[in-house]
């Protein structure tokens, strides 16, 4: 039985590129000359004055962030390909089509400001700084992963910038990124916490409880609401009451955002993070897609049209929003930006290749962490006498 | 709704216990009738044949759960909303703690609430509902209310590569709770008569579905409205020298070491508890009278596992008959590992070890 497509037109998904994609000067060679773009939509905003729509930008961070969603897309494509070969075992969610909201997150905030999200975390961790040999050799199972291959693809951490992970389980990581906001206030350190969650997610119970005590206690939390329009096979119409995500906080602000613009998230995150440090809590609802379907083990053509993902490669697509900037800007040609790609590809392959040369975890591995070193517990044989060990 | 209370099933009994054991884990249904015409099939279509029967059966009965109109993650809602109407079969929101507190509510003005949570590892944020409000629900009202008809099924165990949430075996949890039953079914057959049994059953129910077994367990199911027994374990195979215990996937690896061990002469009882709260305590006490010896074995860790439960209560019914310490033969206590999955599972050669060195203690 297929599920049936959402009934909302697909037009809903796609809004026009062109318009908001204008240039105020040309620029040719200099790498750190401003140049001024304007959002593609302006902002939709609850209790709270948006942020402008312009943002000044430069031919460097056009080209970084060319570069970067390049790179987190083609991981993503190696990543299905690995998984279709069973060299991924485990549960894998896929990212590509959303680049635009980890680009522009990290853009605008420092590696002391913390990020928490679910299990779609692949980039999310290359943005904080992660390597591609780390997620691969993750993704694989390996000790060289990020998490010493004992994670897999929805645990991915990265403590020194500031990672908090990857969590399995729809919802649990928003109450812990409020603790973390809280930590940072206590320590009266400027920084903030994003805690990002799903469309889906966005109907657990455990996030209004998170809310209420963020607002309550005036924590720099952000809260971020990846909005893809499905949870698993749902459309979010079917789920939700109210799928105004960035109104859902009543009392708390928010900002609905195209989270396929990398400026407009970039701006909506500075602007948070001023907010948050002053004010409290805000929301950011970020309208987002995934192409690839919720995992593996779905297709994503069942409950929505292949018409609707096409349309928004076609009109939306984050990555293609920016080549046509830099083109517009004469920043680099068609063919350097090809380049660019292909380079990507190369080190995505590389990192592969590196990672399939690291080994599996030692077996000793499954017992450490269960509790801190030393204070382990007893593994027994089935005869519960002569194979007996304290555990690492 | 028209009224539709025909066909309510009628309890079978089971007569394998007289039977040797051909192949597979599979039983044989008896009934009083004629027999009824039974066709092939796997786990998650008897699991669906069950719940068409129960829907069809008693109109104030409902499915609901994440993605389950569309027929679920496992295709076991597959058709129950063309055929029932959405009113009856329908998604909820992702929100496990409500989906079972609306559960209850609905439960309690005398429906049958059939709730669905997608995984076994996602029932944790209904742990409260399910404890502290179903289970006591009869107890602290001195019998004005109650939740019977509530009957929450989710798909449990290992599955390969599941990983750390799409693999855990949580019933032990459940089994701590006075007032809920928890029922694992075998096989495709055990799976619908058990099933229908839970739904009826007059108490609230968790049901845990094997789901490695889904598209793996076939054999041939009556097609017609069927019960199997709560709370009855069954024999599966006789033996003399060692009883062992266990439930769902798991015996189907047990069975696997009982072939095994019966090539060196051991010869092993093997026993499917099936309702593992409130427990058939006689049947396994009468089996280790008769063995000597007892063997558990479970997905889930051994520590706290409903196998120390089993252990100790055979221990104290048993204790001047036992010639050897009980085995547990149990997934380790670590969280369930994502590469590490076959070093932590309780495997046919693990078992096959402790059935030696109980023989030999
Ligand atoms: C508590 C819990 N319930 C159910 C699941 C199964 N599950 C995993 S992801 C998902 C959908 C989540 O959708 P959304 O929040 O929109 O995030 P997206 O996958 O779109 O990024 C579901 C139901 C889970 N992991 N945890
Ligand atoms: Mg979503």
């Amino acid at each position: 039985m297929a599920l049936s497509t959402s009934r909302r037109a697909i037009n809903q998904f796609i809004k026009p590129l062109s318009s908001s994609v204008y240039a105020t000067r040309r620029l040719t060679s200099d790498s750190t000359a401003t140049i001024t773009v304007e959002t593609s939509l302006p902002f939709t905003a609850h209790n709270i004055d948006p942020p402008s729509r312009s943002i000044t930008t430069s031919p460097n961070e056009l080209m970084t962030f060319f570069s970067d969603m390049a790179e987190m897309r083609r991981m993503e494509i190696a990543a299905d390909s690995l998984y279709k070969a069973k060299l991924i075992r485990g549960f894998c969610h896929l990212y590509d089509g959303q680049e635009a909201v980890a680009v522009g997150m990290e853009s605008a905030i420092t590696r002391k400001d913390c990020i928490i999200t679910a299990y779609r975390d692949h980039c999310i961790f290359l943005g904080r700084g992660g390597t591609l040999l780390e997620s691969f050799a993750e993704l694989m199972g390996r000790k060289e992963g990020c998490s010493r291959g004992k994670g897999g693809s929805m645990h991915f951490y990265k403590k020194e910038g500031g990672f908090y992970g990857g969590h399995g389980i729809v919802g649990a990581q928003v109450p812990l990124g409020i603790g973390l906001a809280f930590a940072q206030k206590y320590s009266k350190e400027e920084y903030v916490t994003f805690a990002m969650y799903g469309d889906g997610a966005a109907n657990q119970g455990q996030l209004f409880e998170a809310l209420n005590m963020a607002a309550l206690w005036d924590l720099p939390a952000i809260l971020v609401c990846e909005n893809n329009h499905y949870g698993m096979g749902t459309a979010e119409w079917r789920a939700a009451k109210s799928p105004a995500y960035y109104k859902r906080g009543d009392y708390v602000p928010g900002l609905k955002v195209d989270g396929m613009d990398v400026f407009a998230v970039k701006q909506a995150c500075k602007f948070a993070k001023e907010h948050a440090l002053k004010n409290g809590p805000i929301i950011l609802e970020m309208d987002t897609y995934r192409y690839h379907g919720h995992s593996m083990s779905d297709p994503g053509s069942t409950y929505r049209t292949r018409d609707e993902i096409s349309g928004v490669r076609q009109e939306r697509d984050p990555i293609e929003r920016i080549r046509k900037l830099i083109l517009a800007h004469d920043i680099a040609t068609e063919k350097e930006l090809k380049d660019i790609e292909k380079e990507k590809r190369k080190i995505v392959d590389e990192a592969i290749a590196k990672a399939k040369e690291s080994p599996m975890p030692d077996p000793s591995e499954l017992f450490t962490n269960v509790y801190v070193k030393g204070f382990g517990v007893e593994a027994c044989g089935a005869d519960r006498k002569e194979v007996r060990a304290t555990l690492p | 709704m028209g009224s539709n209370f025909r066909r309510i099933g009628k309890l079978a009994s089971i007569s394998s216990k007289n039977q040797s054991w051909s192949r597979g884990f599979s039983s044989t249904v008896e009934r009083s009738d004629q027999l009824s015409p039974s066709k092939s099939v796997n786990l998650f279509s008897a699991i669906n044949q069950a719940l068409h029967i129960a829907l069809d059966s008693d109109p104030r009965s409902y499915v609901f759960g994440e993605d389950v109109g569309f027929g679920g993650v496992f295709r076991c809602t597959t058709g129950l909303a063309d055929r029932f109407g959405k009113q009856r079969v329908f998604n909820t929101p992702l929100c496990e703690q409500g989906i079972v507190g609306f559960a209850i509510g609905l439960a309690a003005m005398d429906n049958r609430a059939i709730a669905e949570i997608q995984f076994a590892d996602y029932i944790f944020p209904a742990f409260d509902q399910i404890v502290n409000e179903a289970a006591k629900f009869r107890y602290r009202s001195g019998n004005q209310f109650n939740c019977g008809g509530l009957t929450i099924r989710a798909p449990y165990g290992a599955v390969g590569h599941g990983g750390h949430y799409h693999s855990q075996s949580p019933e032990s949890f459940f089994c701590h709770v006075p007032g809920i039953k928890v029922v694992i079914p075998r096989s495709p057959q055990q799976a619908k008569g058990l099933l229908l049994s839970s739904i009826r059953d007059p108490n609230p129910v968790v049901f845990f579905e094997p789901k490695l077994l889904y598209r793996m367990a076939v054999e041939e199911v009556p097609e017609d409205d069927y019960m199997l027994p709560l709370s009855e374990a069954e024999v599966l195979r006789e033996g003399t020298d060692i009883t062992l215990v266990g439930w769902g996937a798991q015996l189907s690896i047990m069975e696997q070491a009982c072939v095994e061990a019966a090539k060196e002469g051991i010869s092993c009882e093997l026993i499917d508890l099936k309702t593992l709260i409130p427990w058939d305590k006689e049947t396994v006490e009468a089996s280790v009278k008769k063995t000597g010896r007892l063997l558990v074995s479970h997905e889930a860790p051994v520590t706290g596992g409903f196998g120390a439960e089993i252990s100790a209560s055979i221990a104290e019914r048993c204790f001047t008959r036992l010639e050897a310490p009980v085995a547990r033969v149990c997934g380790l206590d670590t969280p369930f590992p994502l590469v590490f999955e076959p070093f932590y599972l309780p495997t046919k050669n693990k078992i096959l070890d402790a059935i030696k060195s109980s023989v030999n203690y």
